[in-house]
Protein backbone atom coordinates (compact mmCIF):
# COMPACT_ATOMS: atom_id res chain seq x y z
CA UNK A 1 0.00 0.00 0.00
CA UNK A 2 2.92 2.59 0.73
CA UNK A 3 5.48 1.07 -1.79
CA UNK A 4 3.90 2.68 -5.02
CA UNK A 5 4.49 -0.06 -7.95
CA UNK A 6 3.36 -0.44 -11.23
CA UNK A 7 0.04 -1.82 -10.53
CA UNK A 8 -1.08 1.40 -8.65
CA UNK A 9 -0.35 3.22 -11.73
CA UNK A 10 -2.09 0.57 -13.97
CA UNK A 11 -5.36 0.55 -11.65
CA UNK A 12 -5.16 4.27 -11.64
CA UNK A 13 -4.99 4.09 -15.66
CA UNK A 14 -7.98 1.23 -15.14
CA UNK A 15 -10.08 4.05 -13.07
CA UNK A 16 -9.76 6.24 -15.63
CA UNK A 17 -10.69 4.28 -18.46
CA UNK A 18 -13.95 3.23 -16.79
CA UNK A 19 -14.94 6.98 -16.09
CA UNK A 20 -14.15 7.78 -19.50
CA UNK A 21 -16.65 4.74 -20.53
CA UNK A 22 -19.44 5.75 -18.61
CA UNK A 23 -19.32 8.98 -19.60
CA UNK A 24 -19.81 8.03 -22.68
CA UNK A 25 -22.87 5.76 -21.89
CA UNK A 26 -24.60 7.82 -19.13
CA UNK A 27 -24.21 11.94 -20.98
CA UNK A 28 -27.47 13.23 -21.10
CA UNK A 29 -25.86 16.14 -22.57
CA UNK A 30 -24.02 17.34 -25.16
CA UNK A 31 -21.68 15.32 -27.71
CA UNK A 32 -18.89 17.71 -26.47
CA UNK A 33 -18.77 15.97 -22.67
CA UNK A 34 -18.35 12.56 -25.15
CA UNK A 35 -15.77 13.64 -26.86
CA UNK A 36 -14.35 14.71 -22.86
CA UNK A 37 -14.59 11.20 -21.95
CA UNK A 38 -12.67 10.12 -25.00
CA UNK A 39 -10.01 12.22 -23.87
CA UNK A 40 -10.14 10.33 -20.74
CA UNK A 41 -9.68 6.94 -22.25
CA UNK A 42 -6.96 8.49 -24.32
CA UNK A 43 -5.53 10.11 -21.22
CA UNK A 44 -5.70 6.82 -19.68
CA UNK A 45 -4.19 4.84 -22.33
CA UNK A 46 -0.90 7.31 -21.63
CA UNK A 47 -0.65 6.42 -18.13
CA UNK A 48 -0.36 2.75 -18.86
CA UNK A 49 1.85 2.97 -21.60
CA UNK A 50 3.89 5.96 -19.69
CA UNK A 51 4.17 3.74 -16.38
CA UNK A 52 4.73 0.73 -18.19
CA UNK A 53 7.66 2.67 -19.87
CA UNK A 54 9.46 3.99 -16.38
CA UNK A 55 9.20 0.47 -15.02
CA UNK A 56 10.47 -1.80 -17.98
CA UNK A 57 13.25 0.65 -18.15
CA UNK A 58 12.13 1.11 -21.97
CA UNK A 59 11.27 4.61 -23.37
CA UNK A 60 9.22 3.05 -26.06
CA UNK A 61 5.83 3.60 -24.15
CA UNK A 62 7.14 7.15 -23.79
CA UNK A 63 7.69 7.49 -27.70
CA UNK A 64 4.15 6.17 -28.43
CA UNK A 65 2.67 8.37 -26.11
CA UNK A 66 3.70 11.18 -27.68
CA UNK A 67 2.67 9.81 -30.85
CA UNK A 68 -0.94 8.76 -29.07
CA UNK A 69 -0.41 12.86 -27.86
CA UNK A 70 -0.53 13.85 -31.50
CA UNK A 71 -3.75 11.56 -32.47
CA UNK A 72 -5.87 12.61 -29.76
CA UNK A 73 -4.84 16.56 -30.56
CA UNK A 74 -6.14 15.74 -34.58
CA UNK A 75 -9.21 13.97 -33.36
CA UNK A 76 -10.02 16.55 -30.66
CA UNK A 77 -10.14 19.31 -33.68
CA UNK A 78 -11.69 17.31 -36.49
CA UNK A 79 -14.55 16.29 -33.73
CA UNK A 80 -15.00 19.94 -32.45
CA UNK A 81 -15.19 21.05 -36.41
CA UNK A 82 -17.52 18.98 -37.07
CA UNK A 83 -19.50 19.28 -34.12
CA UNK A 84 -19.32 23.22 -35.45
CA UNK A 85 -20.46 22.48 -38.88
CA UNK A 86 -23.58 20.29 -37.32
CA UNK A 87 -24.39 22.94 -34.81
CA UNK A 88 -24.37 25.70 -37.90
CA UNK A 89 -26.62 23.18 -39.78
CA UNK A 90 -29.38 22.21 -36.98
CA UNK A 91 -28.82 24.54 -34.33
CA UNK A 92 -28.32 21.80 -31.51
CA UNK A 93 -25.80 19.33 -30.01
CA UNK A 94 -28.01 17.80 -27.71
CA UNK A 95 -27.37 13.45 -27.66
CA UNK A 96 -31.13 12.70 -27.97
CA UNK A 97 -31.56 15.27 -30.82
CA UNK A 98 -29.34 14.24 -32.74
CA UNK A 99 -31.25 11.27 -35.23
CA UNK A 100 -30.22 12.96 -39.00
CA UNK A 101 -28.61 9.32 -39.82
CA UNK A 102 -32.08 7.89 -38.16
CA UNK A 103 -29.82 5.26 -37.03
CA UNK B 1 9.80 6.67 -0.67
CA UNK B 2 6.87 7.48 1.58
CA UNK B 3 6.62 11.13 -0.23
CA UNK B 4 6.29 9.11 -3.32
CA UNK B 5 3.58 7.47 -2.26
CA UNK B 6 2.04 10.60 -0.51
CA UNK B 7 2.38 12.50 -3.56
CA UNK B 8 1.07 9.37 -5.60
CA UNK B 9 -2.59 9.02 -3.60
CA UNK B 10 -2.75 13.02 -3.62
CA UNK B 11 -2.84 13.38 -7.65
CA UNK B 12 -4.59 10.34 -8.36
CA UNK B 13 -7.32 11.24 -6.06
CA UNK B 14 -7.64 14.70 -7.48
CA UNK B 15 -7.32 13.24 -10.73
CA UNK B 16 -10.03 10.41 -10.49
CA UNK B 17 -12.21 13.08 -8.49
CA UNK B 18 -12.28 15.62 -11.35
CA UNK B 19 -12.60 12.76 -14.32
CA UNK B 20 -15.70 12.13 -12.65
CA UNK B 21 -16.62 15.30 -12.12
CA UNK B 22 -15.94 15.96 -15.76
CA UNK B 23 -18.77 13.52 -17.18
CA UNK B 24 -21.12 14.16 -13.87
CA UNK B 25 -21.04 17.84 -13.67
CA UNK B 26 -24.67 19.71 -14.94
CA UNK B 27 -22.75 23.15 -16.54
CA UNK B 28 -20.33 21.63 -20.16
CA UNK B 29 -17.78 24.91 -18.83
CA UNK B 30 -17.60 23.05 -15.38
CA UNK B 31 -17.06 20.25 -17.51
CA UNK B 32 -13.74 21.50 -19.65
CA UNK B 33 -12.37 23.19 -16.25
CA UNK B 34 -12.68 20.22 -14.72
CA UNK B 35 -10.70 18.01 -17.54
CA UNK B 36 -7.95 21.10 -17.45
CA UNK B 37 -7.37 19.56 -13.75
CA UNK B 38 -7.39 16.06 -14.28
CA UNK B 39 -4.68 17.13 -17.34
CA UNK B 40 -2.61 18.91 -14.94
CA UNK B 41 -2.39 16.15 -12.20
CA UNK B 42 -1.81 13.49 -14.19
CA UNK B 43 0.80 15.36 -15.97
CA UNK B 44 2.15 15.98 -12.25
CA UNK B 45 2.18 12.07 -12.00
CA UNK B 46 4.19 11.68 -15.08
CA UNK B 47 6.74 14.38 -14.47
CA UNK B 48 7.26 12.59 -10.82
CA UNK B 49 7.77 9.23 -12.02
CA UNK B 50 10.30 10.84 -14.79
CA UNK B 51 8.85 11.06 -17.81
CA UNK B 52 9.11 14.75 -17.24
CA UNK B 53 8.89 15.82 -21.00
CA UNK B 54 5.46 14.15 -21.30
CA UNK B 55 4.49 15.52 -18.77
CA UNK B 56 5.62 18.87 -19.36
CA UNK B 57 3.99 18.06 -23.62
CA UNK B 58 1.44 17.33 -21.72
CA UNK B 59 0.84 20.18 -20.17
CA UNK B 60 1.54 22.14 -23.47
CA UNK B 61 -0.62 20.24 -25.60
CA UNK B 62 -3.55 19.19 -23.78
CA UNK B 63 -4.33 22.15 -21.30
CA UNK B 64 -2.42 25.02 -23.81
CA UNK B 65 -4.19 23.84 -26.70
CA UNK B 66 -6.94 21.29 -26.48
CA UNK B 67 -8.40 22.02 -23.39
CA UNK B 68 -8.33 25.81 -24.49
CA UNK B 69 -10.33 24.61 -28.14
CA UNK B 70 -13.04 22.68 -26.13
CA UNK B 71 -13.27 26.04 -24.26
CA UNK B 72 -13.97 28.04 -27.25
CA UNK B 73 -16.38 25.65 -29.10
CA UNK B 74 -18.15 25.59 -25.89
CA UNK B 75 -18.35 29.35 -25.44
CA UNK B 76 -19.32 29.60 -29.67
CA UNK B 77 -22.00 27.30 -29.39
CA UNK B 78 -24.14 28.21 -26.50
CA UNK B 79 -24.39 25.51 -25.01
CA UNK B 80 -23.03 26.30 -21.23
CA UNK B 81 -26.50 27.34 -20.52
CA UNK B 82 -28.16 23.87 -21.43
CA UNK B 83 -28.57 22.50 -17.83
CA UNK B 84 -29.51 19.22 -18.65
CA UNK B 85 -30.85 16.93 -15.92
CA UNK B 86 -28.36 14.03 -15.57
CA UNK B 87 -30.98 11.27 -15.04
CA UNK B 88 -34.35 12.77 -15.67
CA UNK B 89 -33.95 11.77 -19.55
CA UNK B 90 -37.51 9.99 -19.82
CA UNK B 91 -36.98 8.51 -23.30
CA UNK B 92 -33.72 7.25 -23.38
CA UNK B 93 -33.03 6.33 -19.64
CA UNK B 94 -32.80 2.71 -20.78
CA UNK B 95 -29.07 3.23 -21.25
CA UNK B 96 -28.05 3.83 -18.27
CA UNK B 97 -28.09 0.09 -16.34
CA UNK B 98 -26.97 -1.49 -19.56
CA UNK B 99 -23.94 1.49 -19.37
CA UNK B 100 -23.42 0.75 -15.70
CA UNK B 101 -22.92 -2.87 -16.28
CA UNK B 102 -20.49 -2.44 -19.51
CA UNK B 103 -18.44 -0.18 -17.83
CA UNK B 104 -18.18 -2.52 -14.60
CA UNK B 105 -17.38 -5.38 -16.61
CA UNK B 106 -14.64 -3.28 -17.91
CA UNK B 107 -13.64 -2.11 -14.84
CA UNK B 108 -13.18 -5.54 -13.78
CA UNK B 109 -11.66 -7.16 -16.62
CA UNK B 110 -8.54 -3.88 -16.37
CA UNK B 111 -8.39 -4.74 -12.76
CA UNK B 112 -7.96 -8.69 -13.38
CA UNK B 113 -5.32 -7.73 -15.95
CA UNK B 114 -3.17 -5.41 -13.67
CA UNK B 115 -3.56 -8.06 -10.73
CA UNK B 116 -2.20 -10.91 -13.00
CA UNK B 117 0.77 -8.52 -14.06
CA UNK B 118 1.11 -7.41 -10.36
CA UNK B 119 1.94 -11.60 -9.48
CA UNK B 120 4.13 -11.96 -12.58
CA UNK B 121 7.34 -12.75 -11.09
CA UNK B 122 9.50 -10.89 -13.19
CA UNK B 123 9.40 -8.50 -15.93
CA UNK B 124 10.00 -9.51 -19.57
CA UNK B 125 13.68 -7.88 -19.97
CA UNK B 126 13.36 -5.83 -23.43
CA UNK B 127 15.85 -4.51 -25.39
CA UNK B 128 17.38 -1.66 -23.50
CA UNK B 129 16.86 1.42 -24.77
CA UNK B 130 16.83 3.71 -21.91
CA UNK B 131 20.07 4.67 -20.32
CA UNK B 132 19.11 6.60 -17.19
CA UNK B 133 21.83 7.29 -15.41
CA UNK B 134 24.20 10.15 -17.50
CA UNK B 135 21.34 11.47 -19.79
CA UNK B 136 18.17 13.20 -18.85
CA UNK B 137 14.54 11.73 -20.47
CA UNK B 138 14.36 14.45 -22.76
CA UNK B 139 17.46 13.85 -23.96
CA UNK B 140 17.12 10.10 -24.68
CA UNK B 141 13.60 10.33 -25.88
CA UNK B 142 15.14 12.57 -28.27
CA UNK B 143 18.02 10.54 -29.72
CA UNK B 144 15.28 8.27 -29.88
CA UNK B 145 12.49 9.84 -31.13
CA UNK B 146 14.67 11.12 -34.08
CA UNK B 147 16.11 8.38 -35.72
CA UNK B 148 14.06 4.79 -34.51
CA UNK B 149 11.21 6.00 -35.41
CA UNK B 150 11.62 9.39 -37.65
CA UNK B 151 9.45 7.65 -39.95
CA UNK B 152 6.15 7.21 -37.10
CA UNK B 153 6.94 10.78 -36.37
CA UNK B 154 7.04 12.37 -40.20
CA UNK B 155 3.70 10.46 -40.19
CA UNK B 156 2.23 11.74 -37.12
CA UNK B 157 3.31 15.18 -38.69
CA UNK B 158 1.32 14.57 -41.30
CA UNK B 159 -1.61 13.23 -39.39
CA UNK B 160 -1.48 16.74 -37.79
CA UNK B 161 -1.10 18.48 -40.84
CA UNK B 162 -4.62 16.66 -42.41
CA UNK B 163 -6.26 17.64 -39.31
CA UNK B 164 -5.62 20.86 -39.85
CA UNK B 165 -6.62 20.84 -43.36
CA UNK B 166 -10.37 19.36 -42.40
CA UNK B 167 -10.52 21.37 -39.86
CA UNK B 168 -9.91 24.37 -42.05
CA UNK B 169 -12.09 22.94 -45.13
CA UNK B 170 -15.09 21.80 -42.67
CA UNK B 171 -15.80 25.18 -40.57
CA UNK B 172 -15.08 27.75 -43.66
CA UNK B 173 -17.99 29.40 -45.20
CA UNK B 174 -18.71 31.27 -47.89
CA UNK B 175 -20.18 34.67 -46.90
CA UNK B 176 -21.96 36.63 -48.74
CA UNK B 177 -21.70 40.59 -49.07
CA UNK B 178 -17.98 40.48 -48.14
CA UNK B 179 -15.39 42.26 -50.72
CA UNK B 180 -12.57 40.58 -51.39
CA UNK B 181 -9.38 41.77 -52.80
CA UNK B 182 -8.70 39.39 -56.00
CA UNK B 183 -5.35 39.13 -57.66
CA UNK B 184 -6.16 37.54 -60.64
CA UNK B 185 -8.36 40.47 -61.49
CA UNK B 186 -6.60 42.98 -60.46
CA UNK B 187 -3.39 41.80 -62.69
CA UNK B 188 -5.08 41.08 -65.47
CA UNK B 189 -6.66 44.19 -66.13
CA UNK B 190 -6.02 45.69 -69.18
CA UNK B 191 -5.92 49.69 -70.36
CA UNK B 192 -8.89 48.56 -72.99
CA UNK B 193 -11.15 47.88 -70.66
CA UNK B 194 -10.19 50.12 -67.72
CA UNK B 195 -10.07 53.49 -69.35
CA UNK B 196 -12.31 54.84 -72.14
CA UNK B 197 -12.00 57.82 -74.08
CA UNK B 198 -15.12 59.53 -74.75
CA UNK B 199 -16.77 62.50 -76.45
CA UNK B 200 -17.95 65.12 -73.87
CA UNK B 201 -20.27 67.39 -75.76
CA UNK B 202 -19.94 70.75 -73.99
CA UNK B 203 -22.59 71.99 -71.84
CA UNK B 204 -24.36 68.07 -71.43
CA UNK B 205 -21.71 66.28 -70.01
CA UNK B 206 -21.31 62.49 -69.49
CA UNK B 207 -22.97 59.28 -68.36
CA UNK B 208 -21.00 57.25 -66.44
CA UNK B 209 -22.11 53.59 -65.66
CA UNK B 210 -22.16 52.59 -62.53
Amino acid sequence: MIEIGLGHYLTLGAVIFTIGVIGIFLNRKNIIVILMSIELILLAVNINLVSFSIYLNDLSGQVFTLFILTVAAAEAAIGLAIIVVYYRNSGTIRVEEIDKLKG
Amino acid sequence: MIAHSIFFYFFSIIAIISAIMVTASKNTVHSVFFLILDFISISCLFIMIGAEFLGMIMLIVYVGAVAVLFLFVVMMLNVAQQKNQWFASKSSSSHIPVGLIISSIIFFELIIVVGGWKYKPDFIKTNNLYETSEMSNTHSLGQVLYTDYIHVFQISGMILLIAMIGAIVLTYRQREGVKKQSYIKQISRERSEGVEVLDVPSNSGVKIDD
